[in-house]
């Protein structure tokens, strides 16, 4: 049969072909949905800015890849992702200079001082963000009305100041006040279903998040409707809470991930001073990530009970 | 309902290439090497000397110690060598070499014994011992010694193992569906031998054809059941099986008759029944010759000893380049550096995997996505175990419980990453185990 070589590498001999790029790439697609909901409302700024905040994330990857002598990874799809994140949890008249600082401080120091994709403990684009929000709070809280493209107020915030609330249909479908890509419920809820479809998030933390702050709104008089649809909830348990590298890896720690943004969440919301709480309580669950890895791992196959 | 265990995979099965092939008789091989060591357990000892001639059937290596089994002559010829030749499990090991003198005849001493209902418990236990069976479905533990639990354990199952969850191998399934009576037969006899009086014959939904000839076989029979699983791998690994089929699960670091089970695979059952039909030890079996770069995929059945080169060529040579030549399926198996290894008891199936096929994509650094958590069919966290190897931690390996891996390679199938996950837990296991011994 003549001299063959043979390749020997150790089993498996086969591979699924699930990839971090195509990972990637699938959930910037799902967020293609807000994404379009927010253009469609807030206009052809809102493109811009997106366009503009992810092209300012990749770069920022590849200077500081270039910089520390890595080889350039943006092709990973991961700098995107964070790129299409921060700009969707943006005023969309947020002014471009200052995007375009969110997107470098979101990659530089939420993810490559930490060593770039997989080291990362908190969540790059909300590190970005909660940046903005200290450094421009005034340009960081000024919301577009998309029906008249004046400034105005988020339903949140009318809740807070007023106690009003807002009509449930335009919570669900978007056109009212508040970041990019967050007020659309409907299209983000149909990016996660795709997801969730293709197995690219799993359903335990957006599940028991918004179930907690659903169950805690009843618990403390609110009404739980109004609170799921409105501000950044949707986005955050569907597309940022669900984040692989910084939330844990075993059921029940997904499970008390959920559990215990639903709480900040309720807790900033109804008695902060801010009127969301969804960026910080995430990265606040991003903290404690690493003891609920710790804390909950699986009983294996055959353990015997005995501690 | 199908049974089935949390866990797992639905890797491409690629059994169509040949799950409706029957089995084909290969042709005699002019020659044999048939290695001393194809069992867990001690090697055997050489009995014959070069120049000796040999038969069918004849013993040629001699098992002393208690975990071991005895090897046969699958060929009537001449000894032209005793020494040590590559061995698909990897390494030189000792092997008798046989040339063929075309004539296949059998010894003498082989004469079918009493039929099953006279044989007592411990006849129908030296039977299997004599006839050099051992675990079919790769492993290669001494079935006898499976059979001859210490005293304090008590079996009350047996498991017949027709899952043939491995991609690609059929070998198993078209036994059952060819020769299902044999299949039952060697059930009843590890009954007898152990008393128990619970038989499961457990295959995967995705043979039909195999449950159905197994369901005709199992009519008259009392204690005999059925049991269909679900297509999913590794199903068909032991303590996913146990677990599917009886709900127990065999303790951390304990063997199956800890809960009181025994599983053999049908292929096993098959030999036992053939040793007791016929008295002809182990000396054939039917292995898959399959994979993308194989001209005519077949289930043959073929001699011991057979290499590999002379197997593929009954099946039509390469089709275009060869990447990876692997003894069994293509989630375990042996990848394979020379065609002259030969084929032994333990070889399900010889597959052969196309250049284009052989996936050598660079590792990237692990995105804590939790597939690998999802996948393991023991529900340890791999990744976690991935990185402690990485950095050499051995301790902290052993205590997120790195021995109870079972090397089945979910973990590494489904990483996007590419990281071997099933290759580092194994390093992990490797040096826990050698800082045991010491």
């Amino acid at each position: 049969m003549g001299e063959y070589k043979f390749i020997t590498t150790s089993s498996p001999h086969i591979h699924s072909g699930e990839s971090v790029q195509r990972i990637m790439f699938n959930v910037a697609g799902a967020l293609m949905l807000p994404a379009a909901a927010g253009i469609y409302f807030f206009g052809l700024r809102a493109l811009v800015l997106i366009i503009i905040t992810t092209l300012a994330a990749v770069l920022t990857e590849a200077i500081f890849q270039k910089l520390r002598g890595k080889p350039i990874t943006v092709w990973d799809g991961s700098a995107v992702v964070t790129g299409i994140l921060l700009a969707l949890n943006l005023p969309p008249g947020l002014p471009l200079w200052m995007a375009v600082v969110g997107a470098a401080i979101a990659i530089s120091l939420g993810k490559q001082v930490y060593g770039g994709i997989g080291m990362n403990p908190f969540n790059p684009a909300l590190i970005g963000r909660v940046f903005l929000m200290i450094t421009f709070p005034v340009q960081m809280t000024t919301w577009i009305n998309p029906v008249d493209g004046t400034t105005g107020a988020t339903p949140l915030q009318i809740m807070k100041m007023q106690g009003v609330s807002t009509d449930y249909i335009k919570l669900f479908l978007g056109n009212i006040g508040g970041s990019l890509g967050e007020t659309s419920a409907f299209m983000i809820i149909l990016g996660g279903l795709y997801l969730l479809y293709k197995g690219y998030i799993e359903w335990r933390i957006p599940g028991f998040y918004l179930g907690t702050v659903a169950i805690l709104s009843v618990v403390l008089g609110r009404d739980p409707i109004f609170e799921l649809l409105s501000g950044g909830l949707m986005l955050g348990a569907f597309f940022m809470a669900t984040d692989m590298v910084t939330s844990p890896i075993s059921r029940l720690g997904k499970i008390i991930f959920g559990i215990g943004a639903g709480i900040f969440t309720v807790i900033i919301r109804f008695y902060g001073g801010y009127p969301e709480g969804v960026s910080f309580s995430i990265l606040l669950m991003n903290a404690f990530t690493p003891v609920i890895n710790r804390y909950t791992v699986p009983r294996i196959y055959g353990e015997v009970k005995v501690r | 309902m199908l049974k089935t265990f949390r866990g797992g995979i639905h890797p491409p099965y690629n059994k169509d290439l040949t799950k409706h092939k029957p089995v084909e008789t290969a042709k005699l091989p002019d020659r044999v090497i048939i290695p001393m060591s194809q069992h867990v357990g001690a090697p055997c000892e050489p009995i014959v000397k070069v120049g000796d001639l040999v038969k069918k059937g004849q013993k040629i290596g001699e098992a002393r110690a208690f975990v071991s089994a005895p090897i046969h002559a699958s060929i009537s010829g001449k000894v032209t060598a005793v020494e040590p030749r590559p061995h698909p499990g990897g390494g030189m090991v000792m092997s008798v070499v046989i040339e063929s003198d075309g004539k296949d005849e059998l010894f003498e001493g082989i004469n079918a014994p009493k039929p099953l209902a006279e044989l007592s418990p411990d006849e129908i236990k030296n039977l299997i011992r004599e006839s050099g069976i051992v675990g079919m479905g790769g492993a290669g533990f001494p079935t006898q010694v499976k059979l001859s639990p210490p005293p304090g354990k008590t079996i009350d199952t047996i498991i017949v193992n027709g899952a043939e969850c491995e991609p690609y191998l059929t070998a198993d399934h078209r036994l059952m569906v060819e020769r299902p009576d044999d299949v039952v037969l060697g059930l009843e006899a590890i009954m007898k031998a152990t008393g128990v009086k619970n038989g499961y014959i457990a295959i995967e939904e995705n043979k039909p054809d195999a449950i159905e000839a197994i369901r005709k076989a199992i009519q008259a029979k009392d204690g005999i059941e059925l049991v269909e699983l679900a297509t999913k791998y590794p199903q068909g690994g032991e303590k996913q099986l146990i677990n599917a089929v009886t709900g127990r699960e065999v303790p951390s670091g304990g063997l199956p008759m800890d809960v009181h089970v025994i599983v053999d695979n049908a292929g096993t059952c098959a030999a036992i029944a053939n040793a007791i039909k016929t008295g002809m030890p182990l000396v054939e079996r039917i292995a898959t010759v399959t994979g993308t770069a194989v001209n005519e995929p077949k289930n043959l059945l073929i001699r011991i000893g057979t290499p590999f080169s002379e197997i593929i060529e009954q099946c039509g040579g390469f089709k275009g380049e060869a990447g990876k030549v692997i003894m069994g399926g293509p989630m375990m198996g042996l990848a394979q550096s020379v065609l002259d290894v030969p084929a032994i008891k333990g070889t399900s199936g010889i597959l052969v995997l196309a250049k284009n096929d052989v996936v050598l994509s660079e590792q990237s650094p692990c995105i804590r996505c939790a597939r690998c958590v999802d996948a393991c069919p023991i529900h340890l966290l791999p990744t976690t175990l991935g990185k402690f190897a990485e950095r050499g931690m051995w301790t902290e390996a052993e205590e997120y419980h790195a021995l109870d891996c079972i090397e089945c390679g979910c973990c590494a199938y489904v990483c996007p990453a590419h990281i071997p996950l099933t290759q580092l837990i194994r390093l992990a296991k490797n040096h826990i185990m050698a800082a045991k011994k010491k």
